[in-house]
């Protein structure tokens, strides 16, 4: 089943009033079953194996195996995202493994600054040049036909 | 009716979806916003963060045009967009993207997207339009600028929106509801922008099992922006252009990286390279069989031809690609060095935006330097930002029309529909392909400004007939209620004859599909008969849509999107059906018409009118601008 929680690890995000997995997947799949206070994929054949849940859980008790009706058993992809970079652990079905470290963000957490500094003067709501333009295209003006 | 409570939410712009185009209408809309004192709200059915196609990132930026740097010009990139359209395209709006897509970029960059950058600080190209990125936090970072432009208390995340509020032919708002709990919204505006993206699982797709959900589409995006449009009586274009990508067999890991950066060829099962052995094929389709690089769907009609004539499977050669590749390095160190970094630039590929595809290699020990993957054509989707086309006809910006062109393609503020107050963008607006995420957001950002502009010149509070909202807010939670009502009958609730469950439903509608309209059933093949068949199916699907049963919050919003993906499907069946030629034989073909048309080089339009219920297939003509 694409996702699947691990019992023993999830702490059901310490009954908070939304877990993360449940906040965070965009197909609305990861739920808490209350009794237990354990999260499940409810649908897991509409999971896009996006790995979301896998990323954002704190306890790392979300995994996926890969789909069922075409996937061989015994491989695994494991990520760990810090604020700055990806780490991937891939095991191969014949035991090798791989690790692969790639940048996430040049910038701090929170800081992405909507005009990106670039300089903002216009106010002319009828013409085509967007509120950072033209400095953030790097060009003198907005090109525009040649009549 | 259920007891839900009715959350009223006032705004002068609503932006509905929260992915790129939203994203960058988020960002636009607030600077102006602010400039003429008016309010913005953004809702999303999911949350922004990880929202809509990029939620597990992307590894390239697909269009970028290098402006600043000579590297192309504007007319150079609508000429490509038209060639690999097979010449259906509003060269206005390609256009206007183009001119403002590398403004968006260089924003991204700023925002803290890493972009590969080589020796001199120049962008790394994977293809002459695309850049490659470490892009796992693409859509992280894009939300966060609109987040922070707009404010949270401004961002509506989880609910999910249904459709349009009219107000005669004038649309003033947007019905949904709360996944989360028992709230019915509605948002009431003076503009709406519509960014909900595409559709999937119109078509079945190959994996039918637990793998139902790996399409290469992600299954979240439902048709929503297309039946909000159709049901507000927009004009809608290209309803018959879907895509159908070639890809990594299965997991439809993305190809782009092998064929253009490391220059990998596709050949069949006894080594043949369809593009060499196939070649004269391509004079049937000139003269967009012979431009350089071929169409997408000319390319996937090529290696369909061979798959037809049991010469599969296909394989993207990476042995041979990277053998070639490392082989020129100058020594043992150095070709082992380079053979590192390509292993890691080629799982980066997947890991950053296809995850599943590196979870199949690793499940079938693939080392692509020693073996050859296979590719295959996954299922149709309809994403008319990508290589599709499907989406509502917009009027273009005023300073891009010709004298010919202005009482075509123009009326009165870029990207807006022909319904007043609808603006669209990203997959929502249509004849403007292969924007991709990055002409995604500028289109929002366009589209963002013309809706302030729209909103200061008609300031006119939204008039609501509460009797009309009541009504739609039954009509919304009915499968709720029929469920209710049913469910106990008989011993287990799946199997009632009063009612049908929202995955069945939606069975229902891939199977008839798949089967007459061309899905993978049948090699994408369809024609009039089979195409009148599907509709007279659909017809049953969209009576019995009445009796959709939905057990809590989460059903109720599958019962909704396969409405969506209903009528979706119902515009592109009228719309194969109207045009009476085959343009795209890549992305579907129609036997009882099997080749392209002088007189069909228009583009085919539906409307769908809301006071009769009646549709209306219409022509409208294509200029050349550039
Ligand atoms: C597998 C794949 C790979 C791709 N690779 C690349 C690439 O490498 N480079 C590139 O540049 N582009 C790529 N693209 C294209 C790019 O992702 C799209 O062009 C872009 O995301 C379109 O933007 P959009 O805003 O129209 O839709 P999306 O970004 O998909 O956003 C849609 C939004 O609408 C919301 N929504 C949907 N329905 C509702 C509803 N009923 N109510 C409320 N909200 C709703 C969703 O939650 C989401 O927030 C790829 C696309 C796919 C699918
Ligand atoms: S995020 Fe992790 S710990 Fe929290 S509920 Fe989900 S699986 Fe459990
Ligand atoms: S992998 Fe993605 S789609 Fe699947 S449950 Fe997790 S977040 Fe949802």
């Amino acid at each position: 089943m694409p996702s699947y929680v691990i019992n023993d690890k999830c702490d059901g995000c310490k009954a908070l009033d939304k877990t993360a997995c449940q906040h965070i997947c965009p197909n609305d799949l990861m739920v808490l079953n209350k009794e237990t206070m354990k999260a499940y994929n409810r649908e897991p054949e509409m999971c896009w194996e996006c790995y979301n849940c896998v990323k954002i859980c704190p306890q790392q008790a979300v995994e996926v195996r890969g789909y069922a009706d075409f996937v061989p058993l015994g491989a695994t992809v494991s990520p760990l995202r810090s604020t700055d970079s990806i780490m991937w652990t891939v095991k191969f079905r014949n035991g090798l493994l791989k690790r692969f470290k790639f940048p996430i963000r040049t910038t701090a957490e929170g800081t992405a600054v909507p005009d990106g500094g670039w300089p903002t003067a216009g106010d002319d709501l009828k013409s085509p040049v967007l509120f950072t333009e033209p400095a953030s295209l790097g060009l003198p003006e907005v090109l525009t036909l040649k009549k | 009716m259920a007891n839900f409570e009715t959350v009223t939410v006032k705004t002068d712009l609503l932006i509905v979806g929260g992915g790129m185009a939203a994203c960058g209408a988020a960002v636009e809309a607030a600077y102006w916003a602010k400039k003429h004192g008016l309010k913005v709200a953004l809702v999303d059915k999911a949350a922004m963060d990880r929202s809509g196609a990029v939620a597990m990132g992307l590894s390239a930026i697909n269009q970028y045009v290098g402006l600043k740097d000579g590297e192309n010009t504007l007319t150079d990139y609508v000429n490509y967009v038209r060639n690999d359209l097979m010449g259906i395209t509003r060269e206005d709006l390609v256009a206007n993207i183009a001119r403002h897509v590398d403004s968006t970029v260089h924003l991204f960059e700023k925002w803290g997207l890493p972009i590969w950058k080589d020796a001199e600080g120049k962008y790394v190209h994977e293809g002459r339009w695309q850049l490659m990125i470490n892009g796992e936090s693409y859509k992280v970072v894009v939300a966060e600028a609109a987040k922070n432009a707009l404010g949270m208390e401004n961002i509506y995340e989880r609910i999910f929106i249904v459709g349009p509020i009219m107000d005669g032919d004038k649309c003033i708002g947007a019905v949904g509801f709360s996944v989360r709990e028992n709230k019915f919204y509605v948002f009431l505006a003076k503009a709406v922008l519509v960014a909900m993206g595409g559709a999937v699982h119109v078509f079945k797709p190959r994996s039918a099992g637990e793998g139902l959900g790996r399409a290469w589409y992600p299954p979240w995006n439902s048709g929503s922006s297309c039946y909000f449009t159709l049901k507000a009586g927009c004009e809608m274009t290209c309803q018959e252009v879907r895509f159908i990508p070639v890809r990594f067999k299965d997991a439809y890991g993305p190809v782009g990286a092998w064929f253009l950066l490391f220059k990998s060829r596709a050949t069949n099962g006894v080594g043949e390279d369809y593009m060499v052995t196939r070649k004269p094929e391509l004079d049937k389709w000139t003269p967009y069989g012979h431009v350089k690089p071929v169409p997408a769907n000319l390319r996937n009609w090529l290696m369909l031809l061979d798959v037809k004539d049991g010469k599969g499977p296909i394989f993207m050669r990476t042995e041979e690609a990277i053998g070639k590749l490392s082989a020129a390095a100058a020594d043992e160190k150095e070709r082992k060095k380079k053979l590192k970094e390509l292993e890691s630039e080629a799982w980066e590929d997947f890991l950053d935006m296809t995850i599943s595809q590196a979870l199949l290699w690793a499940s079938t020990n693939v080392a692509p330097e020693e073996r050859a993957s296979e590719i295959a054509a996954a299922e149709p989707y309809f994403i008319g930002s990508h290589s599709g086309a499907s989406g509502a006809w917009v009027s273009g910006p005023e300073d891009l029309q010709t004298s010919q062109t202005k009482n075509e393609y123009f009326w009165g503020y870029a990207h807006m529909a022909t319904v007043p107050g609808i603006f669209c963008a990203g997959d929502a607006s249509g004849a403007s392909s292969h924007k991709f995420s990055s002409g995604s957001h500028a289109e929002g950002r366009i589209c963002a400004k013309a809706a302030i502009a729209y909103i200061v010149d008609h300031n006119v509070e939204p008039k609501v007939d509460n009797a009309k909202i009541e009504a739609m807010k039954a009509e919304i939670l009915k499968p709720l209620d029929t469920f209710a009502e049913h469910s106990k009958l008989t011993s287990d609730a799946g199997i009632n004859p009063n009612y049908i469950r929202p995955k069945m439903f939606m069975f229902r509608l891939q199977k008839l599909m798949d089967e007459y309209a061309g899905g993978v059933s049948t090699a994408f093949t369809t024609s009039k008969a089979n195409l009148e068949k599907g509709l007279e199916l659909l017809n049953y699907l969209k009576e019995d849509s009445d009796k959709l049963g939905a057990e809590d919050l989460h059903e109720l919003m599958r019962c909704w999107e396969n409405i969506h993906r209903m009528w979706q499907a119902e515009a592109h069946v009228r719309t194969i059906l109207f045009r009476e030629e085959t343009r795209w034989p890549g992305y579907y073909f129609r036997a009882d018409l099997p080749s392209m048309k002088d007189e069909w080089k228009v583009f085919a339009n539906c409307r769908w009118n809301p006071a009769t219920g009646e549709w209306t297939m219409l022509k409208r003509p294509i200029y050349q601008i550039f």
